[in-house]
């Protein structure tokens, strides 16, 4: 008995050791009663970083800014109650970007669970619908083992947010610890093989089609930096054009030959007119967002369909497709390869021509002109600028959510994954500065920019003082047009041009803001000095909050209005007179 | 073709025949749920169809493998075919649960419902009660001068049609016990 005894441990302890077993390096949270022993513990080893954020939301995005950069699982640790509620909406982004992340949340002690006591949530209850999964440990014998089937989970199949809810008691208890080796071996083990009918049918296909596109997303960059590879290899060896949702940019290089650019409602027309007229579609882990599909009934209407998924529910949700391939993106590409080069490397050479000919066509619309100035700085001149001065750097680049988001999507590039984390399917605003700050924790020597809007960098400013105390050098590269511009341009398109809340009143001098921090504040207003502004700002060694005082009111096109289909594309201005009836008004 | 048994699409415009809630129609279908027997675990499923808005006619559920921590949950849920496809494969990706059966798409399976019936009434209808609860071989289980209740087991519709046929002679109240199910053969 004794012996078997040897690693009995306090659930604290437990937490800090099975976080250790599973490779975990930093850890970000935010302390509060309910989980003081797990900090005691924390207290007492150095193996583990913890950053200390200012704000449970910013440590969600920390965490998924970590592992989208990494590829590995992200960590964060919180209180109960209002501890637990705040990391809600960094929890659903998780769920909808399929980031795996891994929540350790303190809680009432058991016997006090039901009664409303202090800083009491239904914490599984409450995160039930916005994790993959979620655990509430009533017994110390159990932690371990739990904590090693949530990171199982967040990692394997389609990742996403899991949260391990702990209560006081469980945490001051003792009981056995149990190794990783020991853990139960879950059931949940998805599968990664496609079945190779079904991968030989897209190979045939493949080998005949006349105007083929690859159509990729986040799950290339799930599924890991082979899966990349292998799709640059698909992709050049075939000749094939290829799009990208926002989630999946990377995967491919931008400064590749087939790239289209971004596709959806923001996309490039080539990449839209491509998708519209094409008659092999080839689906590599995206998931047929209705940002990208437009009006559902007329997507891309001559098309043959192959969908690649780890998840089953995302195939033939939105779009019915021709023939679905359930596995792990890099697992069947690979096969897929190995099949179509056993029989000949076999394309239709003469129907690609064409489709080239075509494309080029659609290129030749330069659909991301702007009309440029030398009085103010227009959004997409300041990314071009800082495209250019920070190209060929170790650049990691995350967003905001709005107008400058889709203009980073559209004028930088990005030649490598993980290279680029933005909030796609939530949409959550404040996500970029504490990410930006996450993911320069995982990388301390490279330039991290958080390209943002003024509006969305007040959400979570508060995180500067995460960045100051970390020495996280991170840059706050602010399109600051004064506005809420993405809802000003919808309003503008649909609403009479009746600007409803859409300003950004009493703005702080984000100079001075800097200041207040410890850090550097830069503003720039007149486009001739924004390449030495960017210079400096690249240079600063320490964190920068870079106020660009940009164009109030320029619009982000292309533009696809909600509820229209794809060669329906608002190109500029003059396209806009009228355009969104009232079907389209309802969408968001 | 696939593991996922999802029909090869028969036309090259596979788009256009998508979604139109009109134009498909309606089926009814009886889904088994093998799920790990813990707490959460049924508010989970549960929670999947309320949160994306799927119809639960009839649920179900009890612990029926006590050495493997596992519940069987039936489910009676309608939509579009696609709509039950896509409910079998959230369903399927949950963590807890360990496998689906769409019992309907199967094959022909066998289901069951409990229900009693309290109805109560005097001289005639009393008597055309009992003589009609004989016929669809419901018991007595309770009985008192003025009421009976009566058990039945049998098919969803079988227990409606004898509800139509009580409520006319003093059909009091209703529990159902919502749809047991096992698809016939090995
Ligand atoms: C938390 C949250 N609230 C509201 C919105 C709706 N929304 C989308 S973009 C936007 C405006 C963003 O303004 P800003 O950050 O200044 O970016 P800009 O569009 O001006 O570039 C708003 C309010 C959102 N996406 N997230
Ligand atoms: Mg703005």
């Amino acid at each position: 008995m004794a012996k078997a005894m040897s690693g009995a441990m306090t659930g604290a302890r437990m937490v800090v050791q099975a976080l250790k077993d599973q490779g975990v390096d930093v850890v970000f949270g935010y302390p509060g009663g309910a989980v003081l022993p797990i900090y005691d513990e924390i207290f007492l080893q150095n193996d583990i970083r913890h950053i200390l954020v200012r704000h449970e939301q910013g440590a969600i995005h920390m965490a998924e800014g970590y592992a989208r950069s990494t590829g590995k699982v992200g960590v964060a640790l919180v209180t109960s109650g209002p501890g637990a509620t705040n990391a809600v909406t960094g929890l659903t982004d998780a769920l909808l970007d399929s980031i795996p992340i891994v929540v350790l949340s303190g809680q009432v002690p058991t016997f006090m669970i039901g009664t409303d006591g202090f800083q009491e949530a239904d914490t599984v209850g409450i995160t039930r619908p916005c994790t993959k999964m979620n655990w509430l440990v009533k017994d110390t014998a159990k932690l371990a083992d739990t904590i090693h089937q949530a990171f199982h989970v967040a990692k394997s199949g389609r990742p996403g947010p899991v949260l391990v809810d702990i209560p006081k008691d469980v945490q001051f208890a003792t009981a056995e610890y149990t190794p990783v080796q020991r853990a139960r071996t879950s059931h949940y083990q998805p599968r990664l093989k496609g079945d190779i009918d079904a991968i030989t049918a897209m190979v045939e296909m493949l080998e005949t089609a006349e105007r083929p596109v690859f159509y990729t997303g986040g799950g290339v960059i799930n599924s890991g930096s082979g899966a990349s590879q292998l799709l640059r290899e698909f992709v050049e060896a075939t000749g094939f054009p290829i799009t990208s949702t926002l989630m999946g940019l990377g995967a491919y290089p931008a400064s590749g030959k087939n790239w289209l650019g971004m596709l959806g409602m923001h996309g490039l027309y080539e990449a839209n007119l491509a998708m519209h007229g094409c008659d092999l579609m080839i689906n590599v882990g995206a998931r047929f967002d209705d940002r990208i599909t437009g009006r559902i009934k007329d997507f891309s209407p001559h098309s043959r369909k192959v969908h690649i998924d780890i998840d089953a529910s995302s195939i033939n949700k939105v779009i019915r497709v021709d023939v679905p391939i359930l596995g792990d993106v890099g697992h069947v590409l690979e096969d897929a390869l190995r099949i179509w080069k056993a029989r000949g490397r076999k394309v239709n050479k003469e129907g690609l021509a064409k489709w080239w000919k075509q494309i080029a066509e659609w290129r030749a619309v330069n659909c991301l002109d702007y009309k440029g100035s030398t009085k103010v700085i227009k959004p997409q001149y300041a990314l071009q600028r800082l495209e250019a001065l920070t190209k060929g750097m170790d650049r990691y680049i995350t967003t905001e959510v709005g107008q400058h988001q889709m203009w980073a999507a559209q004028f930088l590039g990005f030649e490598a994954p993980n290279r680029w984390m933005t909030s796609g399917g939530l949409g959550t605003m404040g996500y970029g500065l504490p990410a930006s700050i996450g993911v320069q924790i995982a990388h301390p020597e490279a330039l991290v920019i958080n390209v943002a809007g003024e509006a969305s960098w007040l959400m979570n400013m508060q995180e500067m003082g995460t960045a100051m105390q970390f020495r996280a050098p991170v840059k706050q590269f602010i399109l600051n047009n004064e506005r809420l511009g993405m809802v000003r341009q919808w309003q503008e398109l649909l609403h009479g041009e009746r600007y409803s809340q859409s300003w950004s009143e009493s703005l702080p001098d984000f100079v001075k803001l800097a200041e207040a921090f410890g850090c550097k504040g830069i503003k720039v207003s007149d486009p001739a000095d924004l390449d030495d502004a960017i210079l400096e700002m690249i240079r600063y060694d320490g964190p920068v909050i870079f106020d660009c005082l940009v164009e109030k009111h320029e619009n982000c096109f292309p533009m696809i209005p909600s509820g229209k289909p794809h060669n329906e594309m608002l190109l500029g201005e003059a396209d806009t007179q009228g355009v969104i009836k009232a079907a389209g008004a309802v969408l968001v | 073709m696939s593991a996922l048994n999802i029909k090869r699409g028969s036309t090259s415009h596979s788009a256009y025949d998508l979604r139109d809630p009109n134009a498909e129609v309606i089926e009814s279908h009886t889904l088994a749920i093998l799920v790990e027997n813990e707490p959460g675990v049924l508010a989970r499923v549960i929670g999947l169809f309320s949160g994306r808005g799927y119809n639960i006619e009839s649920l179900t559920v009890a612990e029926t493998d006590h050495a493997r921590h596992l519940s069987r949950i039936t489910i009676v849920t309608s939509g579009t075919p696609q709509v039950i496809d896509q409910i079998e494969a959230q369903l399927r990706r949950m963590v807890p649960v360990h496998d689906v059966h769409d019992l309907t798409a199967e094959g022909p399976s066998v289901q069951r419902e409990l229900a009693l019936f309290k109805v109560a009434g005097k001289g005639e209808a009393r008597i055309e009660a009992l003589r009609l609860a004989e016929i669809f071989r419901a018991h007595v289980v309770d009985s008192t001068l003025e009421s009976f209740v009566f058990e039945m087991t049998g098919t969803p519709e079988k227990i409606d049609s004898f509800a139509d046929l009580m409520r006319p002679l003093g059909l009091k109240e209703i529990a159902r016990t919502g749809v047991a199910a096992l698809s016939r053969g090995v």
